[in-house]
């Protein structure tokens, strides 16, 4: 063997091995996850609330539809404002306006999610007078807006401008252009965007601490304090009861399996409809 | 806004039908168009020649304000439509570029419409009063693919993407894209800059055709397209209109030097 083809045989074999790396805690996690929590899922778990403080059976039912009720009113707050923001973002590229926009958007990127969850206790919490599904899921809906707002814009950027000159060469005015032509040809990749940005608030807790902040009963009223998932995993992980613990795990594993259909949704939301676009 | 109008006095070959006058345009600091005069006929094919860079695409994309859309762009003195300036501030540009079609170097087929929505994408933005019924588009879809020598290519896969079909069919489906909407002027800039042989050959089959029906403008680098379709051709440089003729006589007594050196290929 020539020496190229052992560097490229030790090459090849590191980058293997950082591959298997990246994929070791994402199994060990499930794995983990299963072997704790698989025990705990039952039919319960889905339709009863969760029972009284070191008493077994219950559920996490109050917490599922919780956090999805949390996640409806986020998508409605966050997803127009992020999308219509990359837009305009996309489509005035150069404006003084947009790259401000564009580095707002990535400050709030990093922002740290209970900084979040304080912004909306004292917009919305606090002038309320109490706290509620709303607070939680806006403060949710907050954290989507930078990250739908900045893949809108990327997506939109992959739209070769040949089609935007078409559509004003055939008398689309620019918005029906940006919107029909543009923004329809990058549809697939936006609403994968959606997604992920959905699937990635749909574990936070930070931002429901003092907004949402939980709540051990049964509520779908917007107006009232409501569960959520990783709050009652929070609840449940630190509390001293062993049938808590195995709910915890339990719903730890519900919640991963909530993302992972949202991620399997938004990898199914981003084929193209005719194939591959040229250009 | 007022319409530009779409019917006008009658059409009859050899009147002229887009006139400009005194046009600069321009791309920032850059001169791209300067002090261009030329007259278009009716029913007339009119090609642009000239060398890369001379400003006869930004010419064509003055004649139906798709010039202005680049950041920067800006353009000085007159077209006259009908006898109507494109460029007076109660014109909009929308109307304008109904009326006058355009078709590009490159196919730009709509990736997520199929193909008789491709074609019928201009009608979908006219106002509710003139849009035209379903089974109406149906009729101006068929008419506009046959009149762009597609439609037995296309007829049993209407409805499938129009990205799934070839470069040359993607060019003649945006030509019939261009159609649809019953232009006055059609502006191709050249069409088959990205085409094989074959596909040209029908481009430019296509546009003799077209004749009969429209007013053609056609930029082209290739001087033998310009001869084998043009019934006039205007040479410019450098931005300036050197000469237009009839394309017989531009190619064999131009009566300036540079179209001379030019068309013998001295340069360029």
């Amino acid at each position: 063997m020539t020496f190229r083809k052992v560097k490229s045989a030790v090459m090849l074999g590191l980058m293997w091995l950082a591959a298997a790396l990246v994929l070791l805690p994402l199994v060990l996690i499930l794995w983990q996850l299963v072997r704790e929590g698989a025990t705990a899922i039952n039919w319960d778990f889905f339709t009863k609330i969760q029972s009284s403080p070191g008493d077994a059976g219950g559920g996490m039912a109050n917490g599922i539809v919780g956090t999805l009720m949390l996640l409806l009113i986020a998508s409605v707050a966050g997803l127009p404002v992020g999308i219509g923001a990359g837009i305009y973002m996309a489509e005035h590229r150069s404006a003084k306006l947009a790259a401000s926009v564009r580095f707002l958007a990535d400050v709030l990127n990093g922002l740290p999610s209970i900084v979040v969850g304080i912004f909306a206790w004292s917009l919305l919490v606090k002038p309320m007078g109490h706290f509620s599904a709303w607070a939680g899921g806006i403060a949710l809906g907050s954290m989507m807006i930078p990250l739908t707002a900045r893949t809108t814009e990327e997506m939109i950027r992959t739209v070769p401008n040949s089609l935007r000159e078409a559509a004003l060469a055939l008398g689309y005015a620019n918005w029906r252009t940006s919107i029909t032509i543009v923004a329809r040809t990058a549809l697939p990749g936006i609403v994968t965007g959606a997604l992920v940005a959905l699937a990635r608030v749909a574990g936070e807790t930070a931002p429901l601490l003092f907004t949402a902040i939980g709540n051990n009963f049964w509520s779908v009223d917007p107006n009232k304090p409501i569960a959520a998932l990783p709050l009652q995993l929070y609840q449940f992980a630190i509390s001293p009861y062993d049938s808590w613990h195995r709910q915890a795990w339990a719903g730890s594993l519900v919640l991963i399996g909530l993302v992972l259909v949202i991620s399997i949704a938004a990898r199914y939301a981003a084929r193209p409809r005719f194939g591959k676009a040229v250009d | 806004m007022t319409a530009v109008r779409a019917a006008g006095p009658a059409a009859e070959p050899g009147r002229v039908l887009l006139d400009v006058t005194g046009l600069n345009a321009y791309f920032g600091a850059i001169h791209a168009v300067r002090n261009v005069s030329l007259a278009f006929r009716e029913r007339e094919v009119t090609a642009i020649i000239g060398p890369s860079g001379c400003g006869k695409s930004t010419l064509l994309r003055c004649l139906n304000r798709m010039h202005e859309t680049v950041p920067g762009a800006r353009v000085t003195g007159s077209i006259e439509f009908h006898g109507q300036d494109l460029y007076a501030p109660d014109v909009s540009p929308i109307a304008v570029r109904r009326h006058i079609g355009m078709v590009f170097q490159r196919p730009t087929p709509f990736p997520t419409l199929c193909i008789r929505d491709n074609v019928a994408a201009g009608l979908r933005v006219l106002k509710r009063s003139q849009r035209p019924s379903a089974a109406e588009t149906d009729r101006i879809v068929e008419q506009a693919l046959r009149d762009a020598a597609l439609w037995d290519e296309v007829k049993d896969r209407l409805h499938g993407g129009a990205i799934g079909i070839s470069g040359g069919q993607q060019q003649r489906l945006c030509i019939a894209r261009a159609l649809a909407t019953s232009p006055r002027v059609l502006l191709l800039d050249e069409p088959t800059a990205s085409l094989d042989p074959l596909s040209t050959q029908k481009i430019e089959e296509l546009v003799y055709a077209l004749r009969k029906q429209f007013t053609v403008i056609i930029v082209t680098h290739n001087m033998q397209q310009a001869a084998r379709v043009s019934d006039r051709t205007a040479f410019m440089l450098d931005g300036e209109l050197i000469e237009v003729a009839p394309t017989s006589k531009l190619f064999t007594t131009p009566s300036d030097p540079r179209t001379e050196a030019y068309v013998t290929g001295r340069f360029g």
